[in-house]
């Protein structure tokens, strides 16, 4: 059924060691959720060069998500800890050049936690889909 | 020998590049020796249509130096890339935008009414603004467009070499002499500069980078011999290229930036963003908003001399101000 709903496409870094796992498990226990996330696995979500997101806005996505594990938790000890700092530092510099804060989330799942991937990415897409598609719009051209 | 042909040329920018090309003292000589000037408006009085009167490819060498933002120089990156065997970019603004790019935080339309409105030495209720072409007493008199976006060189035309710089250092000039002067140029799309970071060829003494506050140049006197970043002050060493002779260091002054990102970086504000976040200490929300708050100006800071040449290139137009357009550029 067509509808004329506007259909975000959002991209999910998701750490190895907790969050993939919960995403996981938001699958083997047949939890729905929207089904506009890419999910890329990366060993950590210290892994997360903001280049990534960067480019992820260049290639056209309408929001980013990074997934770690929850403070304390990071199996190599503080990746997250640097996830948290770098993220939030991005988001001001983005919205210099007026991306909406709320197209970048930064989100703690653990392993045990595939309810919780379910509905952060319900929530994330509801979000996005209410701020509408991310266009450019010039960069290319000078006009 | 035949004398080379060398074109100079200046667009969106401050002029230090042709400075510095004078501030390679005695050796200008060797230049004049080597070559026939064709245009170079900041020294000497040839005129567009001489250039155009020579036939392509003609010209050996064009030192290109700032960014293009308005028609006319488009119209000259384009006549002179057509007369030209060699393009080089010259300096920080042809070669990622400079501090001109940093205008792709705004557009045309703000330009016009900061400049011819609302800044306080303007007096212009009927909101007159420049206009491409006018006509009086039947003559029509025109003015070259301004865009909404600054370009780097390469966004424009193809570039052969890249002298990074702001302005480009005399040592590195000299090495592009004596390049054309023996014939042995570097291959096609090199920078001429280091391809490793300042970071790696800084002599400063390096311990732990760990930092708890950050203090802006005019807040501090740093210690001459200690790491910048070390001491709180953000310098832009990690995501830049070397190859500068680490002036602004020496001076005691953290780096600015100004030679680009080193090879293997996509954009130097990104990763500056993540090697910055690394090393500052905060853990609780409070110094996170602290931080932040610290870091006062993240554009201006990490892409002060590269907002054109980072991957995202403007600040988003709001879909509703996009208005008919010139022509893409390439």
């Amino acid at each position: 059924m067509a509808t004329d709903r506007f259909e975000p496409t959002i991209l999910c870094f998701a750490c190895n060691w907790c969050s993939y796992a919960g995403a996981d498990l938001a699958g083997t226990s047949r939890i729905q959720y929207q089904p506009n996330v890419r999910v890329i696995r990366v060993m950590c979500s210290g892994r997360i060069d903001p280049t990534f997101v960067v480019k992820a806005f260049q290639k056209g996505v309408d929001g980013v998500l990074i997934c770690g594990c929850h403070i304390g938790d990071c199996h190599y000890i503080e990746g997250n800890h640097k996830a948290a700092r770098r993220i939030p530092l991005l988001k001001k510099m983005l919205a210099q050049l007026g991306i909406e804060e709320e197209r970048v989330r930064l989100e703690w799942v653990s392993a045990s936690e595939g309810d919780r991937f379910a509905s952060v990415i319900n929530e994330v897409t509801d979000q996005i889909r209410k701020l509408g598609p991310f266009s450019r719009n010039g960069g290319e051209q000078h006009g | 020998m035949a004398k080379l042909k060398l074109a100079l040329y200046w667009a969106a920018s401050c002029g230090g590049c042709d400075v510095a090309v004078l501030d390679i003292n005695e050796h200008i000589l060797k230049v004049a020796e080597l070559a026939d000037i064709v245009i170079w408006p900041v020294a000497l009085d040839f005129k567009y249509h001489h250039v155009r009167a020579l036939p392509d490819n003609s010209v050996d060498v064009c030192l290109f130096n700032g960014a293009i933002r308005n028609s006319e120089q488009e119209e000259l990156a384009k006549l002179l890339r057509a007369k030209s065997k060699v393009m080089v970019a010259f300096g920080s603004c042809a070669c990622f935008g400079g501090i001109p790019a940093l205008g792709n935080l705004t557009n045309r339309a703000e330009i016009f009414e900061r400049v011819y409105v609302e800044a306080p030495s303007s007096d212009n209720p009927a909101r007159t603004f420049p206009q491409t072409a006018i006509q009086v007493d039947g003559n029509e008199l025109e003015l070259p467009e301004l865009f909404d976006t600054v370009l780097t060189l390469a966004q424009v035309v193809d570039v052969d070499y890249f002298i990074p710089g702001c302005p480009p250092p005399v040592d590195l000039i000299l090495k592009v002499v004596d390049a054309l002067a023996t014939g042995q140029l570097p291959p096609l799309g090199a920078v001429i500069a280091s391809d490793k970071t300042l970071c790696d060829e800084c002599e400063r003494k390096k311990e732990e980078k760990k930092i708890t506050k950050i203090w802006r140049p005019h807040e501090i006197i740093p210690d001459p011999e200690r790491c910048l970043l070390e001491q709180g002050i953000i310098c832009c060493g990690p995501a830049t290229r070397g190859g500068c002779g680490a002036r602004c260091i020496a001076a005691n002054f953290p780096c600015r930036g100004c030679f680009g990102p080193p090879a293997g970086v996509h954009d130097q504000g990104a990763k500056l963003v993540s090697s910055i976040a690394s090393i500052y200490q905060a853990e609780s929300g409070e110094e996170l908003a602290r931080m932040l708050d610290e870091i006062v100006d993240p554009v201006g800071t990490f892409y002060r001399f590269g907002l054109a040449d980072s991957l995202l290139r403007r600040k988003r137009v709001p879909s509703a101000a996009v208005g008919p357009r010139v022509e893409a550029a390439q």
